[in-house]
Order: structure tokens, then sequence, then C-alpha cells
């Protein structure tokens, strides 16, 4: 199946060497970061991780969304589903594979890396986040590649497909679960440390995620002969109305406890975001900018009138992508470095390096994206026609 | 098992292909790099079955008073000194009391405490959170209660400083070694890429020596046994009032500040 990935209109190659000259900047930028260190990123001693470790926690949502067409699709047999399950499989394989980028380009020693499995320790979390993400990563290829190819020969897939794919469910919730729970376990960070934490990063998850797929649909129904069906994109609508909403609760839920119990730690984070700190305040266009595009999501995704026209289908899922790429993307790792241990202010914002490094990971994700769909679509398209 | 000419091709030209790109690589990536290197020698040690340090407010009434065990401390321990302050690396440092303490904090405090400058370092907690999150047990608790490093295991991924309550741990941003005044040659220096904090001078200790800043301070700062009940920390603590840094957070600390009284 891998050759139709390796043929295509001149649109499909120049889009292709487009996204290698992006990887291109990206891999320079990362090797003079290499030689100098990660002085050269926007970090410091107080805040300590910045956009790599941001962007991951994203993308581990994106990843962890795919769940959204499997499971309907496979345990709760919403056929609608079957002709964009492998869409959700195959975003959510790039979406790992930046995960894993962004972890990697945000270390220190980037050549200890194995140091995690050479002295693994199971009390860490970040060790259970590497088994939970390449443990995902494995599932999603095998599950993916192995049904898309029984597909192309009219087939039944392989029997043992079917306990990986009911296995694939749990496995999306944990792989947020875990990253929520590389936060949500620290005494040190107020901001963090939330029960409500893992719950909020799935709702987060299940609606930017989707919404994404939304987009792509359509831009596969204009660009290519296959057709993800329009009853499909009306489920994932549903799901990311929902999940939206559910997300904006679970802050709802955090604002209370923060601002009526009225204890210190846990207000000064909401106050830097939104509202600045003795003076400091880089974030607060970003926070309400994102807070805007949530509730304007919110509005035109539940109007009949709106949720069912193209164009402000496109502006919801795309103003909901971008709302949760700012609030979890940005201002939530970000924030929870504000104010540091001793109370003070040290503010962070990512340099032109960083951002090199950081689109050319996003622009491998979009080549894998773009070559697993090319091959997708070739096969559904042969079938169909 | 035997394998065919065709595998035997596939594998020869891997392995070719890793040769042929392996060394620019590593050319690209690590340009004539040394490890550093370091011995300690032996001697009577100094042992304990859980080391704490004491903090006497009382014997620091100048600036002078601590400048000098901040200043042993980074000439024992090669401290850069760096010029940016957001790539700062801090063993132990003064900080206000607001800042060391601001969970007790209140703006109608006495203008004596409003007025002192607090030692703040590592408390070397007996439930320290940057040993739990640790991927590569970098990070370490000793028998004797010091939270220690090994700076050739960490890989920089900075959980540690992400779950520190005291903000006791630095990064190198960048190569420390030309910010280092005097070097000193019983200590490692640290490479860029890694974490490090104060270790309670477990090297001086190794040879029969008090931690530097314990030996600068003239007995403004108390090192001893918290096991034993006879030592010098122990009855210091038994007859004065002493408190730790963020106790909620249940993690033990193991550094104590008399702040007042007799």
């Amino acid at each position: 199946m891998i050759e139709k990935a390796l043929s295509g209109n001149k649109f499909y190659w120049a889009w292709v060497c487009f996204l290698l000259a992006v990887i291109a900047v990206g891999v320079a930028s990362y090797i003079r970061q290499f030689h100098y260190g990660l002085g050269i990123t926007g970090m410091s001693r107080d805040v300590s991780w910045g956009f790599y470790i941001a962007q991951f926690t994203f993308f581990v949502g994106v990843a962890a969304s795919a769940v959204m067409v499997v499971m309907p699709y496979y345990l709760h047999n919403f056929k609608r589903f079957g002709r964009i399950t492998i869409l959700g499989e195959f975003l959510a394989i790039p979406a790992v594979v930046m995960c894993m980028l962004f972890i990697f380009v945000d270390m220190g020693q980037p050549t200890r890396i194995l140091n995690v499995i050479l002295y693994y320790t199971p009390n860490s979390i970040m060790f259970w986040d590497m088994v939970a993400l390449s443990g995902y990563l494995t599932i999603n290829v095998l599950v993916g590649w192995t049904t898309l190819s029984a597909q192309q020969k009219s087939v039944p897939p392989p029997k043992w497909v079917k306990p990986l794919i009911y296995l694939s469910i749990p496995w999306a919730f944990s792989i947020h679960t875990v990253t929520a729970f590389l936060y949500a376990g620290l005494p040190a960070r107020h901001f963090w440390l939330s029960a409500i934490m893992a719950a909020r990063f799935l709702a987060s998850a299940f609606a930017g995620g989707p919404a994404l797929l939304v987009i792509l649909c359509i831009i596969i129904k204009r660009i290519t002969k296959f057709d993800p069906g329009e009853k499909a994109v009306k489920g994932l609508v549903t799901i990311v109305t929902y999940a939206l909403i559910v997300n904006i609760f679970f802050v709802g839920l955090e604002l209370f406890t923060a601002l009526y119990s009225q204890v210190p730690g846990h207000m000064q984070t909401f106050k830097y975001l939104y509202f600045g700190l003795g003076g400091h305040g880089k974030l607060i266009p970003l926070m309400w900018f994102s807070t805007f595009l949530a509730i304007s999501a919110v509005v035109l995704l539940l109007v009949p009138a709106t949720r069912t026209n193209q164009i402000t289908l496109l502006f919801a899922c795309a103003s909901v992508h971008i709302s949760l790429w700012f609030d979890k993307g940005f201002g939530f790792v970000i924030g929870g470095f504000v104010p540091n241990p001793l109370e003070k202010v040290t503010e962070y914002w990512p340099t032109l390096n960083e951002l090199l490094v950081t689109t050319g990971i996003w622009s491998i994700g979009l080549l894998i994206l773009t070559a697993l769909y090319k091959i997708a679509i070739s096969v559904k398209v042969e079938l169909e026609a | 098992m035997s394998i065919g000419r065709r595998q035997f091709l596939k594998a020869a030209g891997v392995t070719g292909l890793l040769g042929l790109v392996g060394s620019p690589l590593l050319k690209i990536f690590a340009p004539g790099e040394l490890e550093a290197s370091s011995e300690f020698r032996e001697g009577a040690a100094l042992t304990a079955r859980r080391w704490s340090l004491v903090v006497d407010m009382k014997g620091f009434p100048t600036v002078e008073s601590y400048t000098k065990c901040i200043e042993a401390c980074y000439n024992a321990h090669n401290i850069p000194h760096m010029d940016n302050e957001k790539h700062e690396v801090k063993w132990i440092w003064p900080e206000t009391y607001e800042h060391a303490f601001p969970d007790n904090y209140d703006v109608y405090l006495s203008e004596n405490i409003e007025s002192m400058t607090f030692l703040i370092l590592c408390n070397h907690c007996d439930n320290p959170p940057c040993v739990r999150v640790c991927p590569t047990k970098a990070t370490f608790k000793r028998e004797d209660g010091i939270v220690a490093m090994d700076y050739h295991r960490c890989i920089g991924c900075r959980f540690c400083m992400a779950a520190c309550p005291y903000g006791a741990r630095s990064f190198n941003w960048r190569d420390p070694r030309p910010f280092i005044k005097n070097l000193n040659p019983l200590y490692p220096t640290r490479t860029k890429g890694v974490v490090e904090k104060c270790n309670f001078c477990a090297e001086r200790l190794s040879r029969g020596e008090h931690p530097a800043c314990v030996e600068a301070s003239e007995g403004a700062l108390v090192f001893g046994d918290l096991k034993d009940k006879d030592s010098n920390v122990r009855n210091i603590l038994r007859t004065k009032f002493a408190i730790t840094r963020k106790p909620d957070r249940g993690t033990l600390p193991r550094v104590y500040y008399i702040i007042g009284g007799s």
C-alpha cells in the first residue's frame, strides 16, 4: 500500500516539498539548539517547561481523540463512522510521533534518553507516559494498517485485530490520563494540583481532536474523490459540541474552587493568565482570545443554521481547535510555573529558534498525516470505483 | 537459522549506511566533547543516620555574614555566575521572609523579620517529590537522607524542577564552564543540559569535612544528625522554636529556621 503515497499530482508533490523544506529549517534550528543548549529557548529557571512540553500535552489529546471514532464504530456499531475510523486512527499516528518528538527536543541531554528504559523507574509518571505513548503508537499502526489492507483485498481483517481494537479504547483514555498525571501529582504547583485535570484533558481532547477531523473531512471531500459522508461529519460535530461544553464546565469548576475558596495559591495562576500578576501579563490576550473562540464556537455549534452551513461549521471547528490550542498548548503549561514557588513572577515567551523547531515538528506530523491519508483515501477510492 | 543472500545484503547495506551516516552525525552533534571526571579521596568520612541543617537567623546580622556562606558554596562546587538571570544556577541564595515563607506571610509582620535575609537551599526532604518524579533515578535519596544527583545519568527532562516546591533546582541552560570563576578540581563541573542543586556537600562529608556553608557561617549554620537524640541539631530543636518551609506539602523538609526568641 505504501506505494500509493509515492504517486500523486503536482499539487501533492508541491505540498510534500513545502513540508520537507520546513522540516529542514526545523532540523537546522534543532542542531543550533543542540550546540547551544536549551538556553536558546525562552525557558528559564522559573518557567522550566515551555512551548515544547505544552505542544506535547496538546497533541496527546489529538492522539487520544481517535477513540471518539473508534469507540462508537466498534463498540456501539455506529455504522456512519465506518468511513472515517481509518482517518481517526491515521490521525493518531502523526499526533503520537509529534508528542515523542516534542519530548525529545525538550531534553537537556537527548543522547541519554534511553536512560528512561535502562534505569526504568515505575514511580515516575514519565516512565508510564513512555509506555502509554509507545503502546498507543504501536496499536494504531497495527490496527490501522491491517484493517486497511484487509479492506483493500476485500477480505475481513485477521481475528487478532479485534482484541487490539478493543484494547485501543481504554489505551486512548490512558494516554491522556497519564499525561494529566504528569502535572496533577506535583505538590509544588497549585494550578496543576487538581483532581479534575485528567477529566478536563479528556474533555478538551474529545472536542479539539474531532474538530480537527471535521476540518480534515471537509478538506478531503474538496480535494479528493473520497467523500467521508455528511452523516459521519454530523456525528463528529455532535461529539465536538458535547465535549466542548463539558470542557467549559470543567474549567468553570476549577474557577469556582479557586475563586470562591480564595486560597491564594489556587487563584494566583488564574489571575496571572486572565488579568496579570504584579504587572506581568503576557498571556492575557491569548487567554481571552481562547475564551472568546470557545464561547463563539459553542454558539455556532448549537444554532442549527450555523451548524449545518459548511462555512460556519468550518469556522466553528477551527475556533474549537485554536481555542484549545491556546488553552492547553500554551496557557496551561506556562501558567503552572507562574508565580514560581517563591511567589515571584518570571514570564515566558518562545524564541524564534524554538518556534522554528516547533514548526519543523508540526511539518513532520503533517507529512506523516499526508502520506497516511493519501494511502487510505487511494485505497477507499479504488474500492468504490 | 541461516540467512539468505538477499537478507545478508540488506543487513550489510543497513550496517554500511549507519557507518557512513553515523560518524558525520556524531561530528555535527558532539564536536570534541569531553566528559568531566573527578576523584574523591578517601578519608575519615562524616556519617549520620539523617543529616539536617539548622539556620539560626541570629547568626546572620549583616550582608557579609551570609554572603561568605554563599561564596564558600560557589567556590566549592564550581557554580557558574551566569550573566542572564533566567539561566542562573543557585544552590544557596538569599531571600526575604515573604519569598522564603510565602504561605506564612502577612503585611503586619514585625519589622525585624521584614528586614531579615534568609539563606535558602535544597531542603533534603524526607519525602522528596523530585526523587519521586525522576524517570532515571538520577536524583535519589541516600541512606543518610541526602538528596543527591548523578549528573551523568540526568537526561535534563526537568520534571524535578516542576516538582520541587522550594525552587531549589537549577538547570544548565547552556555550557556553564566559561562562567566558573575559581575552578575547584575537587568537584566536577557540569555540562549543559543537566539539573543540579545543593548536595549538602556529600563530597566534603566523605573527606571528613563539614559542608562549605556551615564552615563559613561561624556557628550560624548547624549541621548534624537528626536521628541522634543527643546531636547538636536535636539539642537546638528541643529548646528553640524552629520552622520549615512549606510544611503543608508533605515533603518533610530537613532544613530548619530559628527566627526569634531565645
